[in-house]
């Protein structure tokens, strides 16, 4: 710790030596409850979203630069990797949008009752899926319908 | 600040390991922190092993089970054994709770003891919590009221009135719900934490409180409240079923809606 909470680290032992004391072990053994990992993820996946925002410029400054800059990029997408990414950030909007929706409705002050936390906790995690699985399975009908 | 780890002299290492009872059928593992000022060495993990037939149910009757019986140097604090005084607060199996309410049998593999997280260690289980005091000592936890009380009774309140402090003056104080949050880990000498929030809220939906628009002054801050981002440990973790985070959120909606 490096503010005003430091001064409570140090102390007097027996002897009246000065001795530092330690700071009780915290993100290293709490168990997460799975509020605790949806309320990081909502983080995580506005900075990926960020993130991803900049190969959409990339996309679209090749698409404006040409057919050759554009096929680039598209070679990317349709990599592994380039899929990779594009399938978390998917995941990652919907999830981020979701969630926003559920902090909108906090902002209300319902919802936040707590027998409803975890289940409403794990049917945002489904919608991700769900949504993330249905633009993935459409995305991929229309490339093998054309 | 975020700080994932912990400061080198605050590393736990590993300690001893006390024998096993003979001839016990039912055994229970308990993997207990222990720091002593005096030894000058960090913090380290002892272990003990107990005849559950010979102990009480709860985890803070294995505490003093292990205090009478095996390691009288164990160090911790107790009072009520009944959850209401809210000394045994401690972080068992990953979770902050009362000792006292926390049965060992809840705990599927070996007990897992630690103080109350990120916390200046003052020995073994006992956390300095002056901060925390002092946090609270600042929303200044007492009735307000520039009106006189009636001279012949208390000031009286509608049963609709009372029942809003219901949830809230039950709280004892413990700071399970404000050591389990990490943005109080983090930021924890500018944002006051739940329990504080929690009390501040309580006067505030004190329908004999006068001082309701200095209270909400006090707390228009981007630190002392707005450090809440709904992560709701706090609601999860409080032994006497409270919910911190609905609060807070109460004192947040108030802010805004005074600004009409």
């Amino acid at each position: 710790m490096n503010d005003i909470r430091d001064a409570l680290l140090v102390a007097r032992n027996t002897e009246a030596k000065l001795v530092r004391r330690p700071v009780s072990p915290h993100i290293g053994i709490y168990r997460w409850p799975i509020t605790m990992v949806a309320s990081i993820l909502n983080r995580a996946t506005g900075i990926a979203l960020s993130v991803g925002s900049l190969l959409l410029v990339w996309w679209l400054v090749a698409a404006a630069a040409g057919p050759q800059a554009f096929a680039r990029v598209q070679a990317f997408i349709a990599s592994p990797v380039g899929l990779l990414l594009l399938l978390g950030w998917t995941a990652s909007l919907f999830y981020h949008f979701f969630g926003g929706i559920r902090h909108l409705v906090w902002d209300t002050g319902r919802g936040l009752a707590k027998p409803s936390l975890n289940p409403m906790t794990w049917v945002i995690l489904g919608l991700t899926a769900l949504a993330t699985a249905g633009v993935w399975v459409a995305g991929y009908m229309t490339v093998v319908g054309a | 600040m975020v700080e994932l780890t912990l400061p080198k002299n605050s590393k736990v290492g590993r300690g001893r390991t006390f024998p096993k009872p003979e001839g016990a059928t039912r055994t229970k593992e308990f993997r207990i922190y222990r720091w002593n000022p005096d030894d000058g060495r960090n913090p380290v993990i002892d272990t003990y092993t107990l005849d559950l037939d010979r102990v009480g149910p709860m985890v803070l009757d294995a505490l003093i089970y292990i205090k009478n019986e095996v390691d009288p140097t164990l160090t911790f604090r107790r009072s009520c054994r009944e959850g209401i005084c809210g000394s045994c607060a401690m972080n068992i199996d990953g979770g902050n709770t009362l000792a006292c309410l926390k049965p060992t049998a809840e705990v599927k593999a070996a007990v897992t003891i630690y103080p109350l997280p990120h916390m200046p260690v003052i020995k073994d289980l006992v956390p300095d919590l002056s901060t925390a005091y002092a946090q609270l000592q600042s929303i200044q936890p007492w009735l307000q009221a520039d009106s006189p009380a009636p001279p012949d009774g208390e000031r009286l309140q509608s049963r609709e009135e009372r029942a809003k402090l219901d949830g809230m003056w039950e709280c004892i104080l413990c700071y399970c719900c404000t050591t389990a949050c990490p943005s109080y880990w983090w930021n924890g000498d500018k944002y006051l934490g739940p329990a504080t929030l929690l009390a501040a809220y309580r006067w505030i939906a004190d329908s004999r409180d006068e001082n309701t628009g200095a209270r909400l002054d006090a707390l228009e801050d981007p630190f002392k409240l707005y450090r809440c981002h709904t992560i709701m440990n706090c609601t999860q973790t409080c032994p006497k079923g409270l919910n911190p985070a609905k609060a807070i959120q109460e004192i947040k909606q108030m802010i805004v809606e005074r600004q009409g």
